[in-house]
């Protein structure tokens, strides 16, 4: 059929974005390769289904999730790290974000962050309890909107804010514990260098 | 008018562009008045960003898009074959 013949072309490109959110859903490689499979097999099959001009992206996300949920969901592969207790809120930044101003040699926040491993920042994610680990990831990762991720999630939209809120705070705080753990929040030295006139 | 209080509860929605006007626009000119807030509001942006950029590069392991393309018989990165060059068939 013409549409099917359009789908290899349209959903090609998604295809290395899908991994990586089954990555993070799954958290374990082998299991990722199979729902990505899975989805892409269930995509081409309901292709005719889909409306032109609407959100590809949206609608590939949404199989991808309900394939996961479905099917992936029993299979947890170890226990979730993170207590959803109660996190303050701005929990990294009280932290890491404007300590910077007491110091002369101020690291740019966007240094400070950038330098933290991409590995403690995936792990962080998974360490996410399933419901508010869908919620950032397709959130902060993906870029869906509240009223998108509501429809993937079949929740309402205020379940959707809610559990952005608590999954951010949870994962900054994961964030910053990993990143103590591994000695990355000490402070620094001041340098002797001076930044301009003193 | 926005004040410091009602800017950061309202900063994640603020963040995701999930608000209306006229919050939206009382909320970025409290942000054009306010450095402490507008301090808050720029590392948050940039966790953000930092989280996208740091959870979405993992390298596709080699032979996923192979499997696929035979899954269903598709040649889907236009390389004239389905599956990789060792078990390939050519699409025609």
């Amino acid at each position: 059929m013409a549409d099917q013949a359009e789908f290899a072309e349209l959903a090609m490109p998604y295809m290395s974005a899908l991994y990586s959110a089954a990555l993070r859903m799954t958290r374990n490689p082998a299991d990722a390769e199979d729902l990505v499979q899975e989805t892409y097999l269930r995509a081409y099959r309901g292709f005719g289904g889909f409306r032109e001009g609407t959100n590809l992206k949206a609608w590939l996300y949404k199989i991808l999730t309900n394939t996961f949920i479905n099917t992936y969901r029993a299979k947890k592969r170890r226990p979730d790290e993170v207590d959803l207790d109660d996190t303050e809120d701005f929990y990294l930044y009280r932290r890491l974000g404007g300590l910077e101003a007491a110091n002369a040699d101020r690291t740019p926040e966007a240094e400070v962050l950038d330098a933290i491993p991409d590995e403690l920042v995936k792990n962080a994610l998974e360490a996410l309890p399933e419901q508010f680990r869908m919620a950032v990831l397709l959130a902060d990762v993906e870029g869906f909107s509240y009223k998108e991720i509501a429809e993937m999630l079949d929740i309402p939209i205020g379940t959707v804010m809610s559990r952005l809120h608590r999954g951010r705070k949870a994962m900054q705080r994961a964030l910053y514990e990993y990143a103590e753990a591994r000695g990355l929040t000490a402070a620094q030295p001041a340098s002797t260098e001076s930044s301009g006139d003193d | 008018m926005a004040d410091c209080k009602q800017t950061l509860r309202e900063l994640d929605a603020f963040l995701d562009d999930e608000l209306s006007s006229p919050t939206r626009e009382q909320i970025h000119s409290h942000l054009g008045d306010c450095v402490d807030c507008l301090q808050a509001f720029d590392f948050h942006a940039e966790l953000k960003q930092v989280i996208r950029r740091k959870c979405s590069n993992d390298e596709m392991p080699p032979g996923l898009l192979a499997k696929i393309e035979m899954c269903f018989n598709e040649d889907f990165d236009g390389d004239g074959i389905i599956g990789s060059p060792d078990t390939a068939s050519p699409s025609s």
